[in-house]
């Protein structure tokens, strides 16, 4: 049968040699001699320091959280997916559940009612953790903007590290976000928090006006509670 | 019914129209005769008993779509009703009510897809409606403070969001000493839910009893945004975002069609072809996503059948920016015609997109390797999720899955428009009513929308250079008549994609509704799964091929 190894390559080591030497080359074995190490010389260690070496460490693999709004989140399967393969720059392979996460990808609109559940999912991941903003909606709301029940960006919610523009953003562009984050992590960089972000509140701790007044009646003292205001949102 | 039209010659003589209103008789109050279909104005408490004599006297079985709206001195609710046999018989039927008691008879026992239409006309316009079973909210929050669509609403105004149903997810229930159920949540955010939806489950054992989906998690105002924009240009970019999985092409074509009844706007034959072309393409890139993440839901098959899905979408992808310049968002059909013409140089172009379709036949034979004939996949498909047809059409299911349910209908055959009167296709139909036969379908729909594809890219390539008229001539600000009220659909990825519009005489439509098959299909999941397994759920959850965008709109 075509398929089964032929017993002269059973009994003979020549097939795993033959690669190794055509690997290898003549000479000394050069495989783990990768340019880095000719710059730094014969020694075989660097000196660094633990948070750097840390913050490399970070950046170079993430695990990214499988979170999937709108429109974005298409391409950002695509970057995903066979093509694009984010994978290639240690960032691919989504996690189902934000514990095991350290980046989440904002991939669309945010409306009122998932506000809060974003707000919880982005809360339940491990420190440190990363957001990128995928699409103008994360950015301001995008062409919904305008709409009654559109949260005008993500950064009204959770601190965003990079935001990638477009609508949607080409798996390109996508890519190029998660390479200047692992950047910026690398570096050791965070970003500065621009808005006061919405918070969950417990019912009873919101100011007693004319609105949480009339819902006094429909919602428990101890339930979580997002308050938007909408007219200073920008 | 004292009004029955007797059956004598001058009945047969009569037109369809009238043995209607003879058929409503008393009842109606006036006309008000849509551009699509005539309308009757009937008493809110009339509904129930006129749409029974329509549905049984007449034959109209779909309740299509029931818009909601408020003018300066009444609201009103319009049953749109349709036939499944045959689609372009439509009636509508209009019931005004008055804007300090805006209540009006519930038309849920006569079709269950009332149900969840009139929630969202409550929802969003403030109608309420006497009778429905379950009066909530569906789209916005439990909390929230006044009817957004109608006039009085202030969007300035702060509002307060609930986390609550988030508190335990995993509950015991003891009813009583009876039952040992638990409540579960899936969703809002979970690897299958397809996007944002929350199901909320109650099971017995491993047995689901209760399914209540809730949706509005991604409610992003669109009827709203299309009703701030002008009709010729800045509604366009809002379809696309509808069916956001590469469905663009066939949402704008929603739109077109219906601006295109409004105000009498003709196609050149040419943009039809490219036209039809551009959507069949999106067909298939909806149908290979719809496919992949099946695949992925019901066996995990996040290596072959996924990334396969997705490598032939880049495929399409790819044509299709060719042809429209965006990846996903293309705007690119205009009132009375398409954005350009084909890109130059137009050999590549067709060179391009007839590889894709000469290597389609073998990538299908590969999907039919992994999918159809996988053991796996048989058993958990093959009868799970069964929706009688009667159900279907009850609940207004359309598409792939009615389709799937042996229910014959598709708008591009039975309501013809664009150029698919002029071609040579067949529409699929399997009567397995299980969560397998709408695979099937949609399998079939990939082989049917090449064909259509090949016939027209045959057609563009011989088209006259002379005779290559991409618009008609649309004046630069639209404005149609006053009150010209019309509903017209097309057959979009997932199901009849319908608009209704109202003119107001501006440039900007009076009232912008959006019939969304989606909406629809997601109402049959309680019937579908309710006494199944709970990874049967999952299955018939991947198999309506819900997009969220649509849904919640
Ligand atoms: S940015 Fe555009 S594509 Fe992305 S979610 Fe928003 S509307 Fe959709």
């Amino acid at each position: 049968m075509s398929n089964e190894p032929t017993q002269q390559i059973y009994d003979s080591t020549a097939p795993s040699t033959e690669t190794q030497e055509d690997r290898m080359g003549p000479g000394v074995d050069a495989r783990m001699n990768s340019k880095l190490r000719e710059a730094f010389g014969s020694s075989p260690f660097i000196l660094t320091k633990f948070d750097q070496f840390m913050n490399w460490v970070r950046g170079s693999s993430m695990f990214m959280l499988q979170f999937g709004i709108a429109c974005c989140s298409i391409e950002m399967i695509h970057t995903y997916a066979i093509k694009h393969d984010l994978d290639r720059f240690g960032a691919g392979v989504p996690r189902a559940s934000p514990r095991q996460a350290d980046v989440i990808i904002v991939p669309g609109t945010i409306v009122s009612k998932f506000g809060p559940r974003m707000k919880r999912v982005y809360d339940q991941m491990p420190e440190p953790k990363f957001v990128i903003g995928m699409g103008s909606c994360t950015i301001s709301g995008g062409p919904f903007q305008e709409g009654y029940n559109v949260v005008k960006g993500a950064e009204e919610i959770i601190p965003v590290d990079i935001h990638v523009p477009g609508c949607p953003p080409r798996p390109e562009a996508l890519i190029y976000g998660v390479a200047k984050l692992q950047e910026r992590v690398a570096n050791g960089e965070s970003s500065p928090v621009v808005v006061k972000p919405y918070e969950l509140e417990q019912f009873g701790d919101l100011e007693r006006d004319e609105l949480v007044q009339k819902l006094a009646d429909q919602i428990d003292e101890e339930d979580l509670v997002m308050r938007y205001n909408w007219a200073d949102s920008p | 019914m004292s009004t029955e039209p007797e059956l004598d010659a001058d009945v047969a003589e009569m037109s369809f129209e009238d043995r209607l209103e003879a058929l409503v008789g008393t009842r109606v109050l006036e006309r008000d005769d849509h551009k699509n279909a005539p309308g009757f104005v009937i008493r809110p408490d009339d509904v129930q008993d006129v749409l029974f004599d329509l549905r049984d006297e007449a034959g109209f079985d779909h309740l299509s779509c029931v818009t909601a709206q408020q003018y300066d001195d009444r609201y009103e609710s319009i049953y749109h009703l349709k036939q499944y046999d045959d689609p372009t018989r439509e009636v509508s039927v209009v019931v005004p009510t008055s804007t300090d008691n805006p209540v009006s008879q519930t038309a849920e026992p006569v079709f269950r897809s009332a149900d969840w239409a009139e929630r969202e006309n409550f929802d969003l316009v403030g109608i309420d409606y006497e009778g429905h079973p379950d009066p909530r909210r569906i789209l916005l929050p439990e909390t929230w403070q006044g009817h957004p669509l109608s006039q009085d609403y202030n969007q300035e105004k702060p509002q307060v969001v609930t986390l609550s149903e988030h508190a335990n997810p995993l509950q015991a229930d003891h009813k009583d000493t009876e039952t040992d159920t638990m409540f579960l949540n899936i969703g809002p955010h979970h690897p299958a839910t397809h996007g944002v939806l929350h199901v909320k489950t109650v099971l017995d054992g491993e047995t689901v009893v209760d399914v209540d989906p809730d949706i509005g998690y991604l409610h992003r105002c669109e009827e709203q945004m299309c009703e701030q924009g002008t009709y010729r240009h800045q509604i366009m970019p809002y379809p696309d975002r509808w069916d956001y999985v590469s469905a663009g092409l066939l949402n704008e074509w929603a739109y077109a069609r219906a601006v295109e009844d409004l105000a009498d706007i003709e196609v050149p034959e040419y943009a039809q072809v490219i036209r039809t072309m551009g959507a069949e393409l999106c067909r298939i890139a909806a149908h290979m996503l719809a496919l992949g993440t099946f695949a992925l839901d019901v066996f995990g098959d996040f290596t072959a059948v996924f990334q396969y899905a997705f490598r032939d979408r880049e495929v399409v992808q790819d044509i299709l920016e060719d042809l429209t310049g965006q990846r996903l968002m293309f705007n690119y059909f205009r009132l009375g015609g398409v954005a350009w013409d084909l890109p130059e140089p137009r050999e590549e172009f067709f060179e391009k997109t007839r590889d894709f379709l000469d290597d389609l036949p073998h990538k299908v034979s590969e999907y039919e390797d992994l999918i159809v004939t996988n053991e796996i996949f048989q058993i958990r498909c093959v009868d799970t999720g069964i929706l009688e047809p009667e159900v279907a059409k009850s609940y207004g299911a359309t598409g792939p899955t009615a389709r799937g349910s042996g229910i014959d209908m598709d708008l591009r055959r039975d309501d013809p428009y664009g150029y698919y009167e002029n071609l040579d296709w067949d529409v699929i139909t399997e009567d397995g009513m299980d969560n397998y036969s709408r695979v099937l379908v949609r399998m079939g729909e990939v082989e049917e929308s090449a064909k259509i594809i090949e016939q027209c890219v045959d057609l563009l390539e011989d088209w006259p250079e002379d005779d290559r008229e991409i618009q008609s001539n649309v004046p630069r600000t639209l404005k149609p008549e006053a009150d010209t009220e019309t509903y017209r659909a097309v057959e979009a990825a997932k199901g009849e994609l319908g608009i209704y519009l109202r003119s107001d005489g501006t440039d900007k439509p009076g009232r912008f509704k959006i019939r969304s098959p989606c909406f629809h299909n997601l109402s049959t999941l309680a019937e579908m799964t309710e006494g199944e397994y709970i990874p049967d759920l999952i299955a018939s959850l991947g198999s309506l091929d819900i997009v969220l965008g649509e849904v919640d709109r």
